[in-house]
């Protein structure tokens, strides 16, 4: 029997990882799949809790990040693409026209 | 008071001459040659009425000569109601008569002085309106309408200092005097609100009748306010700068508004009101002491001013002095006996003036004129007659209206008073004389070039007629308590005292009234007669006429003492500086009190205020934008340490 505190060690690990992907990483598709890492770990926990607590409210929850996480993908790979034609690059660190 | 006819017509007086002036101010273009001819009949007409008007008058008993009608209402707000409305009653009616009288002479005078001038019409049209706004101020019989008036003759009179708008001095000048009677008209303004304050009307014969209500204080205020208005119209101290300069104008209206009407507004109102006035020992004697004080400052500037017309300004503004004596001292009718007799010897050497001007192609410098007897001798005797009717010679008007003022102002006790005005009185005979003997007198001293002639005879008639009145006006009022000019007038200023009333505050009546109308005088215990008085007042006039006489004919050197002036002539010369003091005093002080506003508070303080907060604010942002490095990884670091920092927050509150 798995336990869930092993779930949301799991969770913890994939969400640690997405946050160092996040901060090292200046290739914007790998920020990317960093952060729908994130997501997904907190989706865990979720629906760990869920179940621990015999609950559906996790598990609603779960689903609309799924959708939301699918809309933001749509929007952001947009992005990507439209700097990339527009700079020959994906390295967030070039892009910074708004700085102060 | 039965209303009959003639008091029914009195809206024509002024009527007449607002008709002529509308007239010519809108058409005056297609009827330039007219413009004079109609101005002058209308001013005819409203004095034919203003005599008729007087006659029915006098043909009423003494206690009835009072008519007050309404043209309609004016405005009208709950119980506060001010009607177009006139009062005729001695006093009044002697004023139009003056107005209308002498400025018909004027009037006529005028279409000769004018010939020529391009803007006659003009010039005529706004002469019309000045006397229709006189005779508003004159009739009115509410403070409100009388302010109406007094504000219009200042208008016009703005407007005829400034008639040759092409000379720079005659623009400077009309400000002046505009300006200067805006001080005085705000004392006005104040002490009209002052009487509406304490009466609730500003009807004249309401607060006349009420005004023995008014505590001594009130009264103080509310005379010492009006007061302030005379002297800024009437020319005293310290408002008497703008008169002199007023001259730039054509001479016609100096002689019309600066020296026989409009001036003497200052007079009349104080003659108006003066049961208020009596009611103030304070302001009376305020009044008296200014009145002095103007006629002796003025007389000494008049003695070495070169231009014929200003040492006639100078005379006119000291006489405007004499009048104000007598009001100070209570001696009204004798007041407006002066300003009617001085109305027309006054008019009468201005219009001689203009003449000996139009004849010199405008020179007024008397020390370039000279025995002009001879090749002007109607203007030289005319002017002779007002120069001896304001020296006082016996026999003349001046003679009888200026020994009535020093008999009221020794009758009311105040003895310096009385030796100051004598002094006065020498100094007018001096720098008449000194005038009359430079311009008509001793040899020519013409510039080359200059060919004097005589001036038509559509100026010289004016000038006879006035020569007439100067000389034969005396007769009217020849004694103080028994000349019928007194006995007309006295009702109308000398109404309400009554013993009973008379505390230590109030002023000593120089007459009474009784039930019936009479007149009483109120007799002076110590009083020498009217003879004695009048003896010392004509030899003082009469000492000073011999003294120019000496210097000006007796081959005293006065052109080579001029080479070498005393301190005293320079100062007298210069006017006592009194033009540098204002100017330095309100002028000068005005700009500076200005400059700092503007240069020190406004921009350092209010603007540097302002501004320093502006830059505050920009420091902090040079400040803040620094946090927006554009670097998406430094955002993200700083949402997760602020997540780590609320998870921590959470969990330590958790514990």
């Amino acid at each position: 029997m798995i336990l869930p505190a092993q779930y949301l060690a799991l969770a913890g690990l994939l969400f640690a990882t997405g946050v160092v992907g996040v901060l090292a990483r200046r290739n914007a598709i790998v920020v990317f799949m960093s952060i729908e890492l994130m997501l997904n770990a907190v989706n865990l926990t979720l629906v760990t809790f869920a179940r621990m607590h015999g609950h559906l409210d996790g598990q609603v929850i779960a689903f609309f990040v799924m959708i939301v996480a699918a809309a933001e993908a749509v929007v952001g790979l947009a992005l990507i693409v439209s700097i990339f034609r527009r700079k020959r690059t994906v390295s967030i660190d070039d892009v910074r026209e708004m700085h102060g | 008071m039965t209303s009959s006819g003639v008091f029914e017509a009195a809206w024509l007086i002024p009527g007449l001459p607002l008709l002529g002036a509308v007239l010519l101010l809108f058409l005056g273009r297609r009827m330039t040659k007219a413009a004079g001819g109609i101005a002058t009949v209308m001013m005819a007409g409203s004095f034919t009425i203003g005599l008729w008007t007087f006659f029915k008058l006098v043909s009423m008993p003494a206690a009835e000569r009072l008519h007050t009608g309404t043209l309609y209402t004016f405005i009208k707000a709950g119980n506060f109601e001010v009607a177009l409305d006139y009062r005729i009653d001695p006093l009044s009616v002697i004023m139009i008569l003056v107005v209308t009288g002498v400025g018909s002479l004027i009037h006529l005078y005028s279409i000769g002085y004018m010939r020529g001038d391009d803007r006659e019409s003009r010039f005529f049209a706004y002469l019309n309106l000045f006397a229709f706004s006189m005779l508003v101020l004159v009739m009115a019989n509410n403070m409100l309408i009388m302010y109406v008036g007094w504000e219009l003759v200042g208008l016009c009179s703005y407007l005829l200092i400034g008639f040759w708008t092409e000379r720079p001095g005659a623009g400077l000048a009309s400000k002046k005097a505009f300006i200067t009677n805006r001080v005085g008209d705000v004392g006005l303004a104040l002490g009209i609100m002052l009487i509406f304050v304490h009466f609730g009307t500003l009807d004249f014969s309401q607060v006349l009748s009420e005004s023995g209500a008014l505590g001594a204080g009130a009264a103080t205020a509310i005379a010492l306010l009006l007061f302030a208005g005379a002297a800024g119209k009437s020319a005293q101290i310290p408002l008497f700068v703008w008169l002199p300069d007023a001259m730039e104008g054509p001479t016609p209206v100096s002689a019309l508004i600066h020296a026989a009407t409009m001036v003497t507004a200052g007079v009349y109102m104080v003659g108006r009101m003066h049961p208020i006035f009596a009611e103030s020992a304070v302001a009376m004697n305020v009044v008296a002491w200014v009145g002095l004080a103007t006629a002796l400052l003025a007389a000494l500037i008049a003695l070495t001013q070169d231009d014929i017309k200003r040492v006639l300004a100078y005379s006119t503004v000291s006489q405007l002095g004499f009048m104000f004596m007598a009001l100070g001292v209570g001696a009204y009718t004798a007041a407006i006996f002066h300003l009617v007799t001085h109305a027309f010897f006054k008019a009468l050497m201005f219009l001689g003036a203009g003449s000996v001007m139009h004849g010199l192609d405008d020179e007024t410098d008397i020390t370039k004129m000279g025995g002009l007897r001879t090749v002007m001798p109607w203007t030289a005797g005319t002017f002779v007659i007002g120069w001896l009717a304001i020296v006082g010679f016996p026999g003349l008007s001046g003679f009888f209206s200026k020994d009535q003022i020093l008999a009221g102002i020794y009758g009311s006790g105040n003895t310096a008073l009385w030796i100051a005005a004598l002094v006065a009185t020498f100094l007018t005979g001096f720098y008449m004389s000194r005038l009359v003997f430079l311009t008509f007198f001793g040899r020519s001293r013409l510039a080359e070039g200059v060919h004097p002639h005589e001036s038509p005879a559509v100026m010289v008639w004016p000038l006879a007629l006035l020569a007439i009145a100067a000389a034969g006006a005396g007769w009217l009022g020849a004694t103080v308590h028994h000349g019928g000019f007194h006995r007309f007038v006295a009702p109308a200023v000398c109404g309400v005292h009554d013993e009973a009333h008379a505390t230590e505050q109030t002023a000593v009546p120089i007459c009474t009234i009784d039930a019936e109308g009479e007149v009483h005088p109120v007799e002076q215990e110590t009083m020498p007669s009217e003879l004695v008085l009048g003896t010392v007042a004509t030899a003082a006039g009469v000492a000073g006429l011999g003294l120019a006489g000496f210097m000006y004919l007796g081959g005293f050197p006065w052109e080579r003492r001029r080479q070498s002036p005393t301190l005293a002539w320079k100062a007298s010369r210069n006017k006592f500086f009194v033009d540098e003091i204002y100017q330095f005093l309100f002028t000068g002080l005005g700009k500076a009190v200005a400059a700092t506003a503007a240069f020190v508070i406004d921009r350092r303080v209010i603007d540097g205020t302002v501004s320093r907060i502006a830059h505050g604010v920009g420091a902090l942002a040079v400040l803040g934008r620094k946090l927006q490095t554009g670097l998406v990884r430094s955002y993200a670091v700083g949402v997760l340490g602020g997540v780590v920092v609320l998870g921590i927050l959470l969990v330590a509150r958790a514990r």
